[in-house]
């Protein structure tokens, strides 16, 4: 069930993307959907009655075995908020030079390039 | 042998990463130190043909560590990436004399070169993804590096259709983690490769086949290419047209359905109908444009989709004509966009109707011209005509004999689309006057006469046979091989 | 006028941001023991110089901790994670190798896990001068153009207050 919400976060974002007229609003909608996909990561790892990945000192490693959840999508989703980091950076950096370039935010008229 | 895997991805991200450092210091080493990588990296690639081998990062062994796995097709693409790059390299010490911040270009060009190396040689999906990211966020800031109206407008139109693909192929690697809890290769073929696909493997192999197809610009994922290759400087639309498309969107289709999932012949019948669609779209948009290195970006769709319809036959011969025209496209587009970035260095514009006889005051890119536009159209003995040969007889052989006409009649029309390139582009009386062009730098006219021996060389590569060309045989064994075993 | 934030703004600031960076230093160093690891810790050092860099002012900033600095930082900080990897061929031939010794007794104290806490501090180097570098350029070097009578002034090559 909470996969399924997952998916309409992700529906949210793209619908933005492609419907939104405003550049920044398409960036932040892409956003959007980049935080459904890490949340579908995470919660691909997750194990009933599971207890974060953190292995104590006096714990032993069969105990931790069977009861964590799974640490890999975790490490997985660092690397994927990294990279998306960096696009998002890239992203507003162009937004801005665009507003420089033709004065206006709207992507209807930002359409020099046809044909 | 097996220690020179990894350096293939270390080497241009560390000097990617000296080349701000020193270039404070002293000028221009930039670009010095761009070329002898490049040059570096086609000496590895040159020494690695004919081996395999398997790396284990940091020597944890295969299914909790992450590999590196070097076979025939990974050397092929290699070879392709540097011989390329190399000539995208030497081109652009001239080239980008007008640009500023020249430091920056080669080290986002090493970046980009670094991740599209890590692609081809990475054995497991995440790290797939990663390097795929990496070339791509590299290519995103080369597209928009004139910073001009049209570069800022087609990049961002590239960086939002990107990163929605990314998303959707992060999407794909999460479902395939869910369901079959590996995300090596070999460890996946084995728990998933060759059996019928459950529905949400059906689900992730279409995020796949989308995401990846946007970054090979397969038809219905094609809108951001006539838009963002015409933009970038000349080498880069050389590079991103020659080999980010096949490096980060092909190859990995490839390895993909054939290593990991298994081919059936419901996704073959997939790949064809798009690989169709790819080549009747992008020539019948080709033929009516003016501006040449739009005519060029739509003819690339095109010739992607003869790859796509060579990979989606799964018959050897097909697989064999598919690699064959990847390596060949790879060879002649890159020529063909170094030809019009030279016609824009010395004439200043790019469009056809107000271009004309440059045969004679320009002879090296109008000789060059010529080569890569009978290679493309199909005219023997260049290389195009045999891959498109071997692509056309693939079908014919195996019953597609609708496939074939199309082939046959696309190819048609790309002769005439390059024949209308020709006539306006060199042939035709000249119209701007001869003081104003300026003569063609020795680098510039180095780097294009390289691609252009390459384009008739290749040609020769069928000598040990149709169905097994020289380094192209190997390559097409190990997509043949079929699913990974551990 | 004077640059940056008010007085009291700035003087919290002066105090604060001893302690911010102590904070993003232990999260890097205690990486592999506790959540966390080069990622967050540069991310809260890069907040440390963003807090100084909003009370200073862009002027004074951009002279002590300029453009320069922080892309000189940031390729220092990927060099160091590279030269660690390449460090893993020279001692024991396998790349990114964990080689420096561990024992089981050492376990979740500082000093364990190898090459690891040095890539941490890698990464958060890079970090902190790539996210600092955003910000400073987008906020500094770009001039958010207000209508068309400032656009014609830059035309002109005018200066804009």
């Amino acid at each position: 069930m909470i996969y399924s919400l997952c998916l309409v976060l992700i529906l949210i974002g793209l619908y933005g993307v492609v419907t939104k007229k405003n550049i920044v609003k398409i960036v932040i909608s892409l956003a959007i959907m980049e935080y459904g996909v890490n949340l579908f990561l995470i919660l691909i790892g997750y194990r009933n009655n599971g207890v974060h990945p953190g292995i104590e000192e006096s714990e032993s490693f069969t105990h931790f075995l069977a009861h964590s959840v799974d640490p890999l999508p975790q490490a997985l989703v660092l690397t994927s908020i990294v990279i998306s980091l960096g696009m998002l950076a890239l992203m507003v950096g162009m937004c801005i030079r665009l507003y420089e370039r033709y004065g206006t935010f709207d992507i209807t008229e930002i359409r020099r390039l046809r044909g | 042998m097996n220690n020179l895997i990894p350096l293939f991805v270390a080497i241009p991200l560390g000097i990617a990463f000296i080349i701000p450092m020193i270039s404070r210091r002293i000028k221009g080493v930039a670009a010095f130190l761009g070329n002898v990588t490049m040059i570096g990296l086609s000496v590895m690639s040159l020494v690695s043909i004919g081996k395999s081998g398997m790396y284990h990062m940091g020597g944890w062994d295969t299914p909790i560590g992450i590999d590196l796995r070097l076979d025939g097709l990974s050397v092929l693409m290699l070879l392709s990436i540097s011989i390329v790059g190399f000539a995208a390299t030497l081109f652009s010490t001239r080239y980008m004399q007008s640009y500023t911040s020249r430091h920056r270009y080669y080290s986002l060009f090493l970046f980009m070169v670094a991740g599209m190396n890590g692609a081809v040689l990475a054995a497991d999906i995440f790290n797939l993804y990663v390097f795929m990211e990496i070339a791509s966020i590299a290519s995103f800031a080369l597209v928009a590096f004139g910073c001009g109206h049209e570069d800022l407008e087609a990049a961002f139109k590239y960086i939002v259709l990107g990163g929605v693909a990314a998303t959707f192929v992060l999407f794909g690697i999460a479902i395939i983690y869910g369901v079959a809890g590996t995300l090596n290769m070999a460890h996946l073929a084995m728990k998933i490769g060759n059996k019928p696909l459950s529905n949400p493997l059906v689900f992730a192999l279409g995020l796949f086949i989308s995401g990846f197809g946007l970054k090979a610009a397969m038809v219905p994922f094609h809108s951001w290419l006539p838009d963002a290759h015409p933009s970038a400087p000349a080498p880069i639309s050389a590079m991103l047209s020659g080999v980010l498309i096949k490096a980060i969107g092909v190859y990995v289709i490839a390895r993909l359905l054939f290593n990991v999932f298994g081919i059936t012949p419901r996704v073959s019948l997939v790949l064809q109908i798009l690989g169709t669609l790819s080549m009747i779209v992008g020539v019948l948009l080709a033929i009516g444009q003016w501006d040449m290195k739009r005519l060029f970006a739509y003819h690339s769709i095109s010739q992607v989709g003869y790859i796509i319809i060579g990979l989606g036959l799964g018959t050897p011969l097909g697989i064999v004509g598919a690699l064959y025209h990847l390596v060949n496209h790879s060879v002649f587009k890159s020529l063909l966009f170094l030809n019009a970035g030279a016609v824009e260095y010395s004439t200043g514009t790019r469009n056809l109707k107000r271009l004309g006889g440059l045969y004679k005051t320009m002879p090296v890119a109008g000789s060059t011209s010529l080569i890569a536009s009978m290679s493309i159209a199909g005219i023997p003995p260049f290389n195009g005509f045999w891959s498109k040969l071997i692509i056309i007889i693939a079908c014919v052989m195996s019953g597609h004999y609708w496939l074939g006409a199309w082939a046959v009649l696309v190819s048609i029309l790309t002769l005439a689309s390059f024949l209308k390139v020709q006539r306006y582009g060199f042939f035709d009386s000249l119209k701007i006057s001869v003081e104003q062009i300026k003569k063609t730098p020795p680098m510039m006219a180095l780097a294009m006469i390289l691609l252009a021996v390459l384009c008739v060389g290749m040609g020769f590569f069928v000598i040990t046979g149709f169905d097994s060309p020289i380094i192209i045989g190997p390559a097409a064994e190990s997509l043949l091989k079929g699913v990974f075993v551990l | 006028m004077e640059e940056g934030m008010s007085l009291v703004v700035k003087t919290v600031i002066r105090l604060l941001k001893g302690f911010i960076l102590l904070f993003g230093v232990y999260i890097t160093a205690y990486g592999h023991v506790t959540p966390g690891d080069g990622f967050a810790g540069g991310v809260i050092i890069a907040c440390a110089f963003i807090l100084i860099f909003l009370a200073e002012g862009k002027r004074d900033s951009m002279k002590t901790f300029g453009e320069t600095a922080a892309r000189e930082m940031s390729c220092i900080g990927g060099l160091i994670f590279l030269l660690t990897a390449f460090a893993g061929i020279g001692i024991s031939g396998i790349f990114l190798k964990n080689f420096l010794p561990t024992k089981a007794a050492a376990r979740f104290t500082l000093f364990s896990a190898g090459t690891i806490p040095i890539c941490n501090i890698g990464v958060a180097v890079i970090v902190a001068a790539s996210l600092y570098l955003v910000f400073s350029i987008m906020s500094s070097l770009h001039v958010i153009v207000k209508d068309d009578e400032e656009r014609e002034m830059i035309n002109r090559g005018e200066e804009i207050e």
